[in-house]
């Protein structure tokens, strides 16, 4: 018999206080000073309770890079940030592009118990971009897998894409483009612009992204197929974007915290902490990417949490590996950028961060609606305090983040997973 | 002055115009048969290679031993370095060792700013990738200062690898800063795309420009662009990108062609173009010495007056 649990007076989604109770991994009951008996009482008084998030998007580098990250700590990050689920991309070594890879990822989550793991499968095998790899076998293995992706490798053959976005409809699945014409971002540094040209590094031009985004959308809506697009960093990809769903086109849209937050401008020091694929891009581009976020023309807010050791990033820039870690501060970055704003209210937040990554990755028991019935996937954020971000406090194995020592709003005070505490008063249980 | 020297922005004017006055007071008081100053006694100076570079290796040696310097050579080929060592490593290394100035030379942009994050001494950026190459550009202000004087006002036209010249980067930065006009003259696909941000104009014209130029440096064409549609062939840069003698005729009088070195002859610059008497090239590798004794001698020498006292008038 798991802890039964009353959350008091929590905030849902920003709203009136109210008491939650949790039993038997499920929402037994939202009201007014409930009967606690028998429970464990977390106090909550203006806390802000959002359905568990998900992320769409993160890389847990197990197998392979155990240096780097773990499904175990890969994991206990991201419930210190507030998720409940995870989907880990398949660049791992093994690449993840079988039945044998995805099952041992999902069972590493379910043994690590911090939140659900859902494997993401390749599109191609060994990400090679030149044949499909097994994704039938990935949908019926254990791990059901739903979302296939090469994120780190663009999918660029015409054909190749065009036959994965046909073949996974058999199963509901979805193909997650990382778009980037690879011969025109050969050895591509940073955004392509007036920093590039001051700093002297090869650019990395918006339109890389835009051809894929712009040739993908029109592959999906010839053939009736789901296309998400990973990590959208230009305002030309949202304009694009935008045209295809006005079109009816069945596209769905992931923008990362970084994104929403940090521009080129930052690579003027040099430090491969802020070296990212997609790069950072412009101010205009920051503020394009907020507001397309706000409007629904970008669904979904995912981390691509990408840990590496300190020394591939103590470094000259061009050999730095291209990546940040985000799960512990995601929730924060994004209150920054979009609810301080004003351009977001929780709700919003919480379909953007929850609810809508749920619904892209077929998850049937994330995402859902704080109400009675629903699975005990909550999480409280405290808004009020102002913190500096410190790396040496993360759980995640590596110290990558482009935040440290920069104030950031807020901290995620307790996170459930079907009813059980993996976060209380800010501490891994 | 900074402690270090990694762009050509970080030079005020009063600093580019202290550097020079102090490269034409060192080149003097070296140029008889006495040439070596007592003024860095029991400093030492790294020069951290991870390019091969005799030209500006040398030139920094000599440099630094006019003024009595200790110099460390380190070039990557055959070192640790060579061995997958880290830049960091490296640094730490160096720095062990009690480098007073590291004079760095890298493929990859940036890895002087790098550098300067692990040392303690000062950073010298002998050429990063293709960012900047700031030295050069002091030697090549102070080579068109010695034959056209003051810069104010001097047109200067680049012409070449514009996206990828680390002199042209540290040289629009320098002449802007000493109130020169510069030209930068490419074909579209050698100028970066935001071009239009830089303090230069731009065309893509070399003819219209050269009557108007008081200084035309050419650059390099690097044999990795010449198999990479940047233009079609090599013969077609140089027809329309090289300065040849009909062209060079249509240049004022007094007007001079510089070049960086290495050149390709019959490629950017013709034979008697590089060895006619406008040509400041080989001035410019002797006052390459006299640039850099005055870069290391107002980073290094600390207090004490390289020669008068009188260098930061001018």
């Amino acid at each position: 018999m798991s802890t039964a649990y009353v959350i008091k007076g929590a905030r849902i989604l920003g709203g009136d206080p109210a008491d939650i109770v949790v039993r038997d991994g499920v929402i037994a009951e939202i009201g007014a000073n409930v009967n606690t008996e028998g429970a464990e009482v977390v106090e909550a008084e203006g806390l802000i309770a959002l359905p568990g998030l998900v992320d769409l998007h993160t890389h847990l580098r197990e197998p392979g890079r155990e240096d780097a990250e773990t499904v175990e700590s890969g994991t206990r990050a991201a419930a210190m940030g507030g998720y409940t689920a995870v989907h880990a991309m398949a660049n791992t070594d093994p690449v993840a592009d079988s039945a044998g890879v995805v099952e041992q990822v999902w069972r590493l989550g379910r043994e690590a118990g911090y939140c659900d793991v859902q494997p993401v499968g390749a599109v191609t095998a060994g990400l090679k971009g030149e044949r499909l790899a097994e994704l039938g076998a990935m949908a019926d293995s254990a791990a059901g897998v739903r979302v296939f992706s090469d994120d780190g490798h663009c999918v660029s053959d015409a054909v190749i894409m065009r036959r994965a976005l046909e073949y996974v409809k058999a199963f509901d699945g979805v193909v997650a483009q990382h778009a980037q014409e690879p011969r025109l971002t050969e050895g591509a540094q940073m955004n392509e612009g007036e920093m590039s040209a001051a700093l002297g590094m090869r650019g990395w031009p918006a339109v890389a992204e835009e051809a894929i985004i712009a040739r993908d959308v029109l592959l999906a809506q010839h053939v009736g197929s789901r296309l998400h697009v990973c990590h959208v960093s230009t305002a030309g990809s949202v304009e694009i974007i935008r045209w295809a769903k006005s079109k009816g086109c069945r596209v769905t849209a992931e923008v990362t915290p970084h994104h929403l937050l940090l521009n080129d401008g930052l690579a003027a020091s040099y430090d491969p902490i802020y070296k990212v694929n997609p790069p950072l891009r412009t101010a205009d581009d920051v503020t394009a990417l907020r507001h397309a976020l706000a409007d629904g023309t970008i669904d979904v807010v995912a981390t691509d949490h990408a840990p590496h050791p300190v020394e591939a990033k103590e470094t000259e820039w061009a050999v730095a590996a291209m990546g940040m870690i985000g799960l512990e501060t995601a929730l924060s970055v994004v209150h920054e950028a979009m609810v301080e704003t004003g351009l977001l209210d929780w709700a919003g937040v919480a379909e953007r961060m929850s609810l809508a990554p749920a619904r892209i990755g077929r998850l049937s028991g994330q995402g859902r609606p704080l109400e009675a019935g629903s699975p005990a996937n909550i999480t409280l954020y405290d808004p009020s305090p102002r913190r500096a971000v410190d790396p040496a406090a993360m759980a995640s194995k590596s110290r990558n983040t482009p935040y440290a020592g920069l104030e950031l709003p807020g901290r995620v005070v307790a996170t459930f997973l079907r009813g059980r505490a993996t976060v209380l008063e800010g501490k891994l249980q | 002055m900074k402690r270090h020297l990694i762009s050509a922005a970080d030079l005020t004017r009063d600093d580019a115009l202290l550097v020079l006055d102090t490269a034409e007071e060192l080149a003097r008081a070296t140029e008889g048969s006495m040439k070596k100053l007592p003024t860095l006694r029991g400093r030492t100076v790294v020069n951290l290679f991870f390019e091969d570079s005799t030209r500006t290796r040398i030139s920094f040696e000599a440099a630094a031993k006019r003024l009595s310097a200790d110099v460390i050579n380190f070039s990557a080929k055959g070192s640790s370095v060579s061995k997958g060592e880290s830049l960091k490593d490296t640094a730490l290394t160096l720095e062990a060792m009690g480098a007073d100035g590291v004079v760095i030379r890298h493929g990859a942009s940036g890895a002087p700013h790098r550098l300067a994050n692990w040392v303690k001494g000062s950073v010298v950026n002998a050429g990063d990738g293709t960012h900047e190459h700031p030295t050069q550009a002091l030697l090549d202000a102070f080579t068109m200062r010695r034959r056209l004087g003051d810069l104010e006002g001097r047109k200067v036209t680049i012409v070449g690898d514009i996206l990828h010249s680390r002199v042209a980067r540290s040289n629009v930065l320098l002449l802007n800063t000493l109130g020169a006009e510069v030209t930068v003259v490419a074909p579209p696909t050698l100028l970066p795309v935001a071009i239009d941000t830089w303090p230069a104009e731009v065309s893509y014209d070399l003819d219209a420009v050269l009557p108007k130029s008081d200084v035309v440096m050419m650059l390099r064409v690097q044999h990795e662009r010449m198999n990479a549609s940047y233009f079609p062939t090599v013969r077609e840069y140089s027809r329309r990108y090289g300065l040849d003698a009909e062209r060079m005729a249509r240049m004022a009088d007094h007007a001079i062609v510089m070049h960086p070195g290495p050149m390709n002859r019959g490629v950017e610059i013709a034979a008697e173009v590089a060895d006619s008497v406008r040509s400041t090239i080989v001035e410019q590798v002797a006052n390459g010495v006299s640039a850099r004794m005055a870069v290391l001698y107002l980073l290094l020498g600390g207090s004490e007056p390289a020669i008068g006292k009188e260098v930061s008038q001018s």
